[in-house]
């Protein structure tokens, strides 16, 4: 099964609410929908991610319980890496899920 | 002379263990001033839903301990918490180092703040992406 997450409904703090400069591209068979991709912890100036805010980790877990690819968050990979940690090890202490059903 | 560390540790007290909580808190914190560690700070995170079932219980009363320590305390805590039935889960995460590594972060940032008062040059590197996205993406 493949998620195609560009057609999902965003309802998470990955997306980037803030830009506007969705464009679809004229060619090939799917619309692709590009916009601005920035890391929003690097905008935060987040040093630390900790597993224990659920919360903010929930919004890079979609429905499957799979972490969300940074290609899509454009998250960068030094956070991209904290927050693969961070939710880990949530999920570990069962604050979050491995997979749901 | 061993380093000192710090470290955070959450466990998960049976649900129908409730008026238990206080009680096995102070008595892990007891087994930490034994070892020689300190309790920088013991806090009941309530009960919550759990994401998934553990030895079929749905929720569990989380709390969380932060120690100073060398670590033997660590061990000690651990191995009574794993003979513990009343623990569900239990996670210990070390975090001096990166909690130095954020300070340290921090300070830079300060730092530069302080040589370049009039603009946020450095927190505007997304400026650029933005452009090669939008050639790529030109109709």
């Amino acid at each position: 099964m493949s998620t195609n997450y560009e057609d999902r409904p965003r309802g998470g703090g990955y997306d980037n609410d803030d830009d506007q400069d969705r464009r679809s591209m004229g060619r090939g068979g799917g619309r692709r929908i590009h916009r601005r991709r920035v890391c929003r912890f690097c905008i935060d100036k987040t040093d630390l991610i900790d597993f224990k805010d659920v919360k903010l980790l929930q919004n890079y877990l979609p429905e499957r319980g799979k972490i969300l690819p940074r290609r899509i968050s454009g998250t960068c990979a030094t956070h991209q890496r904290m927050l693969a940690e961070a939710i880990k090890r949530a999920r570990n202490i069962a604050l979050l899920p491995y997979t749901t059903d | 002379m061993d380093t000192q560390r710090q470290y955070e540790v959450v466990f998960i007290v049976d649900p129908t263990a409730d008026d238990e909580v206080s009680r096995l808190t102070d008595s892990f914190k007891q087994v930490i001033t034994d070892q020689g560690g300190t309790v920088t700070k013991a806090e009941t995170m309530g009960k919550r839903q759990l994401a998934y079932e553990i030895l079929h219980k749905k929720e569990g009363t989380f709390v969380l301990l932060e120690i100073e320590g060398s670590g033997r305390e660590i061990a000690e805590l651990e191995r009574r918490m794993r003979v513990n039935d009343r623990i569900l889960r239990y996670l210990t995460v070390r975090v001096d180092e990166d909690r130095r590594r954020a300070q340290k972060l921090k300070d830079r940032r300060a730092r530069k703040a302080a040589k370049r008062p009039s603009s946020g040059a450095s927190s505007r590197r997304g400026g650029g992406m933005e452009f090669a996205e939008a050639g790529s993406g030109g109709e």
